[in-house]
């Protein structure tokens, strides 16, 4: 993998793909303009509201957000966003978008997948597609990535990481199955990988609740210091870790052609890779930190 | 391949009337025959109306006997409330069954039999919750299906794909249309949006993508002039959320059914005359979107968005509210239509002719007038 090489160069490579992609760009809806929501559900007056009231207090004054890197993201094509997951109701998710619209010369919107268990569970389901939740189901990742041009942030451990328990902290659990290398490498979009240090810290879970998570249908029900004890609210009661965000240089997965997403053992090697990469600056990042609050 | 001589099944439906008109007006179109067991509800000028519901034998010998070369099932039945499970299956799934046999081959005449166009509906896909955000054609359902009538939906698509597989020569297009919206429609949704309140499941905001009446009388009417070979969606653009059709409406959401025990508590309602099928519950709960990019590159045009097709039901709501009712409904009545399309006496009352001269201008038609009195006084001269 070429270090040097970065989102830009996923342009070099297009002409090849030019005639199908153009297809199915070309016939995508065009923006209404007096739609309140967008064809995926994502609605910007709750979106904003969320981001003015809740984000904007938790990213400059609770978690006090430091951020590294953001050049890597992209200003106008699609990339994969992968990052690790952390805390029981995670805002790492919310923070790494926040820092996209207050860091980046160009703010996006960020799409999240989520998990199909969402679509299903009232309130959920009204709530996390408003803010930008997508499930994370391949079609939807293609279409954002290749025919829409978006940025779309992926967790690969899903709520394999965030139902971990403190004392695992800062391990990475499996990345999936490669699902989205497949995605990034289909769609021909870099993959940024980003490092979230202060998550685990802020929404520690000191066990799980099998039989409760059975009961509730929830996909996992954690001990927090403030849920379930807090109800409702307590799913927001994060205590105030420094957060650190870097994003990493991005890996252009359009060096491998075309058909590279068939690969099963190439998905597999640039999972790992990806993993370890992230591990790697985690490391890095833990190590350099002097404290917890503080950063 | 140009279709000319056409037979529509269900031509009693309102997709099928609606359809037998639009195609009146193309002069290219020679003949269209038009199939039901019930008789027209729409007055239609040149379409031949023959009355037989789905048996293929008698289809057959219309067939063979007028050289039909395309054939347009219109009779599908994607709302499980209009008409009972029994009936419903008899129709999408048995109908289906008969109306291809009448369309294969075999015997001794050569088929006829070109082009088959079969409406079908989005609920082929369902309503789950591991749904893609936009269904394509080439994708599978995750599930099996759970209602009655996606299972017939499901089971009627397969016979047509089956009868593509063994007649190569015939192009077949199935049409899966989303929720039609308009103010010729009675369905469940057109019903649920009448009421002064918009029902939702509490805590859920599914996502809605509609197409306008009109919308899916071009779209059969395209598929007749080009050839559409395969599956397509047919949706208007833009998916939108139930809040923002209530919105459109100008109606709140009330969430009426409860998120755990749905259809349970759709049950008593069912007893007030509100009809929430499950169908509808499916999708009130984690909607729908399909993806429509392969009829656009068809070379389709849509003419309305599935937030004009909203926005046009809440203008006819408003009006119907305070209209009077509509003057008397066409009446079909056999002897009138037989004398004025095949009796002699017939002249000026010609309908289609009258049509014909309604696409040119008035000066054009003075125009016209005027250059064939010239000819006649020519024509005079000359004999004199």
């Amino acid at each position: 993998m070429s270090g040097a090489s970065s989102g830009r160069d996923g342009e070099a490579a297009a002409p090849s793909l030019v005639p199908r992609a153009a297809v199915a760009r070309r016939h995508l809806p065009a923006i209404e303009s007096d739609r309140q929501v967008t064809d995926w559900g994502r609605s910007e007056r709750v979106e904003s509201f969320m981001d003015r009231t809740l984000y904007e207090f938790l990213y400059h004054y609770w978690f006090r957000c430091e951020v590294e890197g953001i050049e890597h993201v992209p200003s106008n094509e699609g990339a994969l966003l992968v990052s690790n997951h952390a805390g029981a109701l995670p805002p790492d998710a919310a923070m790494i978008t926040k820092a996209i619209q207050e860091e980046h010369t160009r703010p996006r919107p960020v799409h999240l997948t989520v998990e199909h268990f969402f679509k299903g569970y009232p309130f959920f389901s009204m709530l996390v597609a408003k803010i930008g939740g997508v499930p994370a189901h391949p079609a939807n990742v293609q279409r954002l990535l290749h025919d829409e041009r978006q940025l779309v942030l992926v967790f690969p451990e899903g709520s394999k990481g965030t139902a971990k328990l403190y004392k695992d902290r800062y391990r990475l659990r499996r990345f999936g199955r490669g699902g989205f290398v497949e995605a990034a490498m289909r769609a021909q979009v870099p993959i940024v990988p980003i490092a979230v240090v202060g998550a685990e810290e802020a929404a520690p879970a000191f066990a799980q609740l099998p039989l409760m998570k059975r009961l509730t249908g929830l996909i996992y029900f954690p001990i927090t210091p403030t849920f379930p004890h807090g109800g409702v609210p307590g799913m927001l009661g994060f205590l105030p870790a420094k957060f650190l965000i870097r994003f990493l240089e991005p890996i252009p997965t359009d060096q491998w052609g075309e058909d590279a997403w068939e690969d099963r053992g190439l998905v597999q090697t640039v999972a790992e890779e990806v993993r370890a990469r992230i591990q790697d600056e985690l490391h890095d990042m833990l190590a350099k930190r002097r404290s917890v609050w503080f950063g | 391949m140009r279709s000319r001589r056409i037979l529509i099944t269900g031509v009693s439906s309102h997709w099928g009337g609606r359809l037998a008109e639009e195609l009146e007006h193309d002069p290219e179109v020679e003949t269209i025959i038009g199939v039901d067991p019930a008789e027209p509800t729409r007055e239609l000028e040149r379409t031949e109306y023959v009355r037989v519901g789905a048996q293929h034998a008698l289809l057959r010998r219309i067939v063979l006997a007028a050289e039909i070369d395309t054939v347009i099932d219109t009779r599908l039945i994607a709302d499980s409330a209009a008409a009972s499970p029994r009936d419903v299956h008899e129709n999408n799934v048995i109908g289906t069954m008969n109306i291809l046999a009448a369309c294969s081959g075999g015997g001794r005449d050569p088929n006829p039999v070109r082009k088959v166009i079969f409406k079908s509906s989005a609920h082929y896909y369902g309503a789950e919750r591991d749904d893609p955000a936009f269904f394509t054609e080439g994708m599978q359902r995750p599930h099996a299906p759970a209602t009655r009538i996606e299972r017939d939906i499901v089971e009627a698509e397969r016979a047509v794909r089956s009868f593509g597989a063994r007649n190569a020569g015939i192009s077949v297009s199935v049409l899966r249309f989303v929720n039609a919206l308009g103010p010729g429609i009675r369905s469940s949704h057109t019903s649920l949006f009448s009421l002064p309140i918009v029902p939702c499941i509490l805590g859920f905001d599914p996502r809605y993508q509609f197409i306008h009446e009109e919308d899916i009388v071009g779209v059969l009417a395209h598929a007749v002039r080009e050839d559409l070979d395969g599956i397509y969606n047919a949706a208007g653009d833009g998916v939108l959320a139930l809040s923002e059709v209530g919105g459109l409406l100008g109606k709140p959401l009330v969430p009426i059914l409860p998120p755990w025990g749905t259809r349970l508590a759709a049950m008593p309602l069912r007893r007030v005359g509100l009809q929430v099928p499950d169908e509808v519950l499916n999708q009130l709960r984690f909607g729908r979107g399909v993806d429509n990019r392969k009829l656009k590159a068809s070379g389709y045009r849509l003419r309305f968005t599935s937030r004009e097709a909203v926005a046009r039901l809440a203008e006819h709501l408003r009006v119907a509210a305070v209209a009077s009712p509509q003057t008397e409904p066409y009446r079909y009545e056999r002897e009138v239509e037989a004398f004025l399309r095949w009796s002699p006496s017939v002249r000026n009352a010609t309908p289609h002719a009258a049509g014909e001269l309604d696409r040119y201008e008035p000066e054009e038609l003075a125009r016209l007038a005027r250059l064939l009195q010239q000819v006649a006084e020519e024509r005079e001269r000359a004999t004199r």
